[in-house]
């Protein structure tokens, strides 16, 4: 629609209550963050006192001091980059593989192998049975186990094999007739063909590496092994009904509420470092994502 | 069976066995790339669900999920008394449609907000910035929330206090629960959820608005009149899917921001099962809890898919 260049009145009008619209939008989206962040920058006493509204009240990174001189913060940082690096790599080298297997049109009982796979998107055992697997399989409380427990997911698997499925046969003659065997072709051809939708899935398992919280909370009891986002939540949720303890914290330096802030910017600021690249390759991701049977 | 027959099978079985073999001699390399997956798929998704058995069972850890004896229905029984299991079914189903009678909008408004936006930087800056509380964690939202919320040092007080109004302890207040909620999903939400919408709007012809723009059409006319009828069919299939979703509650979130003080209206099914079986043991009791909304999410996402199918003929997850 860009390139109209007529407009009457009534359109500018238009145009300019859009922008408006947009903008507020897109200010109370930011607002949050950036109170957050001026928090974290203000005075215990300030904070407490409920004074800090958009910008930083008695500027000290004395709350920053606190979150980076603990040391759980960083056992648990290190926990977390070690999650998601080796939890997307061992994601890839299922996914990658399976994706392709499932996108090949001479397997034997691709429609029953598709089924398998979709049907896990549809229905799960749910929380318990998850659980006592885990732990019968004798996966709880280590790093192998929260690794390879949620390594494959239907959904990753069903973009990539789209992926896949969409690149046309002839590229990879050239390749058949020097002898190129299945996993040269996957690996000479699909794979650079694919880059793209494979930085989508890597970037997928990144992200719920990063964020999740939930099942490393379940799984893990021992605090060495614990990921950041657990360690957040002992911290912000858990601790937040606890006014003694807020109150002990309570300097005119920091306080509670300051050491909460300076945590939370801290664990968004990696997320924030790639996310040019999660904007690039997610929007592509979700709409290449639809089930075809 | 008669001797006739037999034979056939029996001379039948090694040209198909031999098919079959052949077959993998050439293609083995494929189930091998296919076979972690498999085997994934079997220890950590389809042996939960025989797992699921102990849903009729008095399970005992000793005895383990096969050794544990039958009780047939009786956890169903005894779920259907429970009034805090009901309480969370209804809390489930209310907040999964308040959720929609607010979220659903929101991200059809935005695209088409987007789509009106000339100005090329304007629009992929304020995407980049609507899009970005989708990548945030939940325990970093809910950590926003509770601090901007909490009686003595939150902004929403603070703001209420110029007005006047004394200071509000919301999370522990039952009926802020779902509007902190449903709010805060939306805020999180509806900017990304906005990005089906915008393609489909890309996907709308150029020559439709080109001719509207020949008779005279104004922008508000060519929203009404082009873009929303063009993208409709998007529109109906993510509202038949959402409706498949309504059991699909994100209990993480309500982990980390319900108390004992708002079970009363923040309390869902998958909590329920969390708090039963992980936190409380019993879990044979929560597994049932667990298959029963297994089940009836299964039964109503299939209809979704089955009716947005029919709809569109191309479903779109």
């Amino acid at each position: 629609m860009s390139n109209m260049n007529l407009y009457s009145r009534g359109d500018k009008l238009f145009v300019i209550v859009n922008m408006v619209l947009i903008a507020i939008f897109m200010l109370s989206t930011l607002y949050p963050f950036i109170y957050i962040a001026s928090l974290s920058l203000s005075t215990g006493f300030e904070a407490r006192a409920g004074n800090v509204v958009l910008t930083p009240v008695g500027f000290t990174l004395e709350a920053y001091k606190q979150v980076l001189s603990e040391p759980q913060f960083w056992t648990s940082y290190k926990n977390t980059f070690i999650y998601t690096i080796f939890g997307t790599l061992m994601s890839l080298a299922f996914i990658i593989p399976g994706a392709y297997a499932l996108s090949r049109p001479q397997l034997y009982g691709r429609r029953f192998w598709n089924l398998t796979v979709a049907f896990t998107m549809w229905f799960n055992a749910g929380l318990i049975p998850f659980f006592l697997n885990m732990r019968d399989l004798g996966l709880l409380d280590s790093y192998f186990g929260i690794i390879i427990g949620f390594a494959v997911n239907g959904f990753n698997i069903i973009l990539l094999r789209n992926f896949f499925e969409a690149i046309p046969q002839s590229f990879e003659e050239a390749a058949r007739m020097d002898g190129a065997n299945e996993f040269q072709v996957l690996w000479k051809v699909y794979m650079p063909l694919s880059k793209p939708a494979i930085a989508t899935v890597a970037l997928f398992c990144i992200v719920s590496r990063w964020n999740g919280f939930f099942w490393a909370m379940v799984l893990l009891q021992d605090e060495d092994k614990i990921p950041l986002q657990v360690y957040l939540r002992h911290v912000i949720v858990e601790l937040s009904d606890d006014e003694e303890f807020a109150n002990s914290l309570l300097t005119s330096a920091y306080s509670f509420e300051t050491v909460s802030a300076a945590i939370i910017v801290c664990s968004i600021i990696p997320i924030l470092l790639i996310y040019p690249f999660l904007q690039k390759y997610f929007s592509k991701g979700i709409l290449l994502g639809g089930v075809k049977e | 069976m008669t001797a006739g027959t037999s034979k056939l099978i029996s001379r039948q079985k090694p040209t198909r066995l031999a098919r079959i073999t052949q077959h993998l001699k050439r293609e083995w390399q494929l189930y091998l790339m296919l076979l972690p997956t498999v085997i994934w798929l079997l220890v950590f998704l389809y042996k939960p669900m025989y797992g699921l058995q102990i849903a009729f069972k008095d399970y005992s850890v000793f005895r383990g999920v096969a050794g544990s004896p039958w009780i047939g229905f009786e956890h169903f029984h005894i779920l259907f008394e429970n009034d805090q299991f009901l309480r969370a079914l209804k809390n489930t189903v209310i907040m999964s449609a308040y959720g929609l009678l607010f979220g659903f909008p929101i991200p059809i408004l935005l695209a088409l907000m987007f789509n009106e936006v000339l100005n090329q930087f304007f629009k992929k800056t304020a995407q980049t910035i609507v899009y970005l509380p989708h990548f945030i964690s939940s325990v970093i939202i809910a950590g926003i929330v509770i601090t901007s919320f909490s009686p003595s040092a939150g902004i929403v007080n603070t703001i209420l206090g110029w007005f006047g109004v004394d200071s509000i302890y919301f999370l522990t207040k039952p009926e802020w629960f779902r509007p902190i909620f449903i709010g805060t999903g939306i805020w999180q939400e509806a900017g990304f959820q906005s990005i089906v919408y915008l393609a489909a709007i890309a996907g709308v012809s150029p020559t439709l608005y080109e001719s509207a723009v020949v008779d005279g059409a104004n922008r508000w006319q060519m929203m009404w009149k082009i873009t929303i009828p063009s993208i409709m069919t998007t529109i109906i299939i993510m509202l038949i899917i959402r409706i498949g979703n309504i059991l699909e509650i994100s209990f993480e979130m309500i982990i980390l921001l319900y108390q004992p003080a708002t079970y009363e209206t923040a309390d869902v099914v998958n909590t329920f099962i969390y708090r039963q079986g992980l936190q409380g043991g019993q879990y044979d009791f929560a597994a049932a809890a667990g298959l029963f909304n297994a089940v009836v999410a299964f039964i109503l996402v299939m209809t979704a898919n089955t009716i947005s199918k029919r709809y569109s003929r191309t479903s779109l997850w």
